[in-house]
């Protein structure tokens, strides 16, 4: 059987790599180094079906012995798509335990109804803020046709200063809003730290 | 017509799981579909064992692609009294579970999406059973795999979530070994065919023989919880709802053991570890249950116990011989049934007491005796008391080990050494002893003890809502479903049923052993005009 040395050297580095990564205990850290490691192996599979370069089909006037085992890149493929699914319920869990690494204990306590009227409020803050945009929008428009009446030089200046401010108003809402949801009772922690939950 | 049932097992589950999905909401939909697929499979299961019993194995090659290229189904007898037990289980646990939402509309058990997640598992349990070959056997460890993730951390609480990840992580690398040990046995033999391989590998030169077994066990040892790899089990199992618990202690694991069967009979025959697996079955005995001495919890305690009682089926695999493997299917069968019931009787006793730890509960077999009977029952079998088939199966267990120790003190010298044998003999009766001790301390704690003996005991037990301290008993006041009852009791007749029945299913055991004992009866099963 031949093989291809660059990516017999591929794998031997992805699996270092993985192994090395998975130990560490941040759980985001152990999910790349499952990909890693995922991957070593699928190239592992890959290098099962024979010589690289080689399609794997039989047509006409192709010899059995020039073509690439299809086989193991079947398996691959299978492999892939599992990964791919297990990946996603991980970055979940990630996502789930570091929400409760934020809040703590009470993480557990929030339930439906509490994020569903929390929801609720939240889009009303967002129609409250986009009837303040209109506003906003409206006076522009009336102030650019009262402008444009006169026709004097200097107006785009203006006009820019005020869409600007208005601009500026619009960017304070939305963070005041952002801030007082995640930031009043939970201590904002350097990212590094995410998945404190899984440490305990 | 036996055939075409076989992908049945599979498929009805998966439909199952796409028709409850969709449901969404509608519960009483979902509840419905879910307990009518499992009846069906169920059925099916029961068909294939009589079938398979009368006229031998059935072999479907799905889309009609010959052995070799296809994927193989193989229902020999070994796969069918699996399918027929894990069925059982799981339809009975689909109803207590049933019982238990009805009951209970928490937010720890969101329905919406248990249902179609358990039909999943099921369906992995059912591949990796009836799998000819051994990337479908991975595939069908993935789907339950994949499944029991998203159950053991149902409704995400911070608890859940954090056994969870040992669990998760753990089983992730346990399938980067199964990976990768069938990438080095496609290189080494360019075949995934179980049939097959079980040709070509006894071809390769031993040393590398060695190595993919080796692999193959390690991957099998984790998903088994066997000894130096069962760290996992304890910490991950107790913290997911009761049916859940129930179904990964009594099926998962099992799994584990059904491929460790097959590998040592089928694909590596001659390579011979049976002393390794001898020794590390006496070790997991031990461990185990010197771990469930020292636990409060009853969850804890049997999880330990579970660790524990895999030793024995190591064992019965590692003596490799037909008496042996008859003993360990009988056991296998015992165990997935006992351990089920004593999880569900779990559930019950922390719905009725508001709590599962022994320092919490008193009085329980005055206040309700039915759920003393309950636990007694199963509790008894596990720590192997005569009449039962936790008895049987040691006994069994015993007998075949006390013929190989004969063996080997002929004229085999270079089997496992008999002294060895006996020792690890020794063990598996401590290993009962020390089970029906620790099963005996939680009866006679939470069982037998007066109400009165446990102070501010009486609130918690049967006071009112407005007499508890707050929050953490309002669970003593909830009444037992009745469907949660009824299940329970289902399965610790079926355990019963096991000693009544033991003739005929040891006698089938021993059918199913002995077309283990030649892999070339495997392999005529899938190649009936032999290999190529």
């Amino acid at each position: 059987m031949t093989a291809s040395l660059t990516l017999v050297l591929l794998m031997a580095v992805l699996f270092g790599a993985g192994i090395a990564v998975m130990l560490e205990r941040s759980l985001t850290r152990v999910l790349i180094g499952f990909l890693l490691v995922g991957n070593a192996v699928n190239i592992l599979m890959y290098l099962m079906s024979g010589a690289p370069g080689l399609a794997p089909i039989l047509g006409e006037g192709v010899d059995e012995g020039e073509i690439s085992d299809p086989l193991p890149q079947a398996f691959v493929l299978t492999a892939i798509v599992i990964n791919l699914g297990i990946t996603a319920f991980m970055l979940a869990l990630i996502y789930r335990s570091w929400w409760l690494a934020q809040l703590g204990a009470k993480g557990d306590l929030v339930d439906d109804e509490a994020e569903l009227a929390e929801d609720a409020e939240e889009a009303a803050d967002l129609i409250r803020s986009s009837a303040a945009d209109d506003e906003a929008i409206q006076s522009i428009i009336d102030a650019s046709d009262e402008e444009f009446d006169e026709v004097v030089a200097g107006i785009d200046e203006e006009e820019l200063e005020r869409e600007a401010s208005a601009r500026d108003h619009d960017d304070e809402v939305v963070t005041g809003h952002d801030g007082s949801r995640y930031g009043a009772g939970a201590p904002t922690r350097p990212p590094e730290d995410d998945d404190e939950g899984s440490r305990r | 017509m036996t055939a075409t049932l076989v992908p049945l097992v599979v498929l009805l589950p998966l439909l199952g799981a796409a028709v409850a999905l969709i449901l969404g909401r509608r519960r009483r939909a979902q509840m419905a579909v879910g307990v009518a697929v499992l009846a069906a499979v169920t059925v099916i299961a029961a068909v294939l064992l009589v079938q398979v019993d009368a006229t031998g194995p059935a072999v479907v090659y799905i889309g009609a692609w010959d052995a070799p290229w296809g994927i193989t189904l193989v229902v020999d007898r070994l796969a069918a009294i699996m399918l027929v037990i894990s069925a059982i289980m799981l339809l009975v646990v689909l109803v207590y579970s049933v019982g238990q939402g009805i009951a209970d509309q928490h937010r720890e058990t969101p329905v919406s999406i248990f249902h179609p997640t358990y039909l999943i598992l099921a369906a992995g349990v059912f591949n990796a059973f009836i799998a000819g070959d051994l990337f479908n056997l991975y595939v069908g460890f993935e789907i339950l795999l994949g499944a029991s993730y998203v159950l053991l951390t149902l409704g995400g609480t911070g608890e859940r979530i954090r056994s969870g990840v040992t669990y998760i992580i753990t089983s992730l690398v346990s399938s980067l070994f199964f990976l990768s040990a069938i990438a080095l046995i496609y290189g080494a033999t360019g075949t995934a065919n179980i049939a097959q391989l079980s040709v070509r590998l006894a071809e390769l030169p031993q040393d590398v023989q060695l190595i993919l077994h080796l692999l193959l066990l390690i991957a099998f040892g984790i998903k088994a919880a066997v000894f130096p790899l069962s760290f996992w089990l304890p910490d991950s199992y107790p913290t997911a709802p009761a049916p859940v618990t129930a179904v990964f202690a009594g099926l998962l694991t099992k799994v584990g053991v059904y491929a460790i069967i097959r590998t040592e009979t089928v694909l590596f025959p001659e390579n011979d570890l049976s002393t390794l697996l001898i020794v590390i079955g006496g070790l997991t005995m031990l461990i185990g249950i010197l771990g469930a001495l020292t636990q409060a919890d009853i969850k804890r305690l049997l999880s330990f116990t579970l660790v524990s009682h895999i030793g024995y089926m190591i064992f019965g695999i590692g003596l490799s011989s037909v008496i042996g493997l008859t003993a360990t299917i009988y056991y296998v069968v015992h165990h997935i049934t006992v351990q089920t019931a004593l999880f569900l009787t779990t559930g019950l006793i922390e719905r009725f007491g508001g709590a599962t730890s022994i320092n919490r509960l008193a009085g329980l077999l005055k206040a309700s005796p039915l759920l003393a009977i309950l636990f007694f029952i199963p509790a008894m079998n596990l720590g192997g008391i005569p009449p039962f088939s936790g008895f049987l199966g040691k006994v069994g267990l015993f007998v075949a080990g006390a013929q190989g120790a004969g063996a080997a003190t002929g004229a085999d010298a270079a089997g496992t050494p008999s002294w060895l044998i006996w020792v690890v003999i020794a063990a598996g009766a401590a290993t009962s002893l020390i089970t029906l001790y620790a099963l005996t301390r939680f009866w006679n704690m939470a069982f037998w003890r007066r109400r009165d003996e446990l102070e501010g005991y009486e609130s918690v037990l049967l006071g009112s809502v407005l007499e508890a301290p707050e929050g953490a008993t309002v669970t003593a006041t909830r009444t037992t479903p009745v469907l949660m009852v009824v299940a329970t009791a289902t399965l610790v007749v079926v355990t019963v049923c096991l000693t009544v029945f033991a003739g005929p299913l040891f006698e089938y055991a021993g059918r199913a052993a002995e077309g283990l004992s030649d892999p070339s009866i495997y392999v005529s099963i899938v190649f009936p005009g032999g290999t190529r």
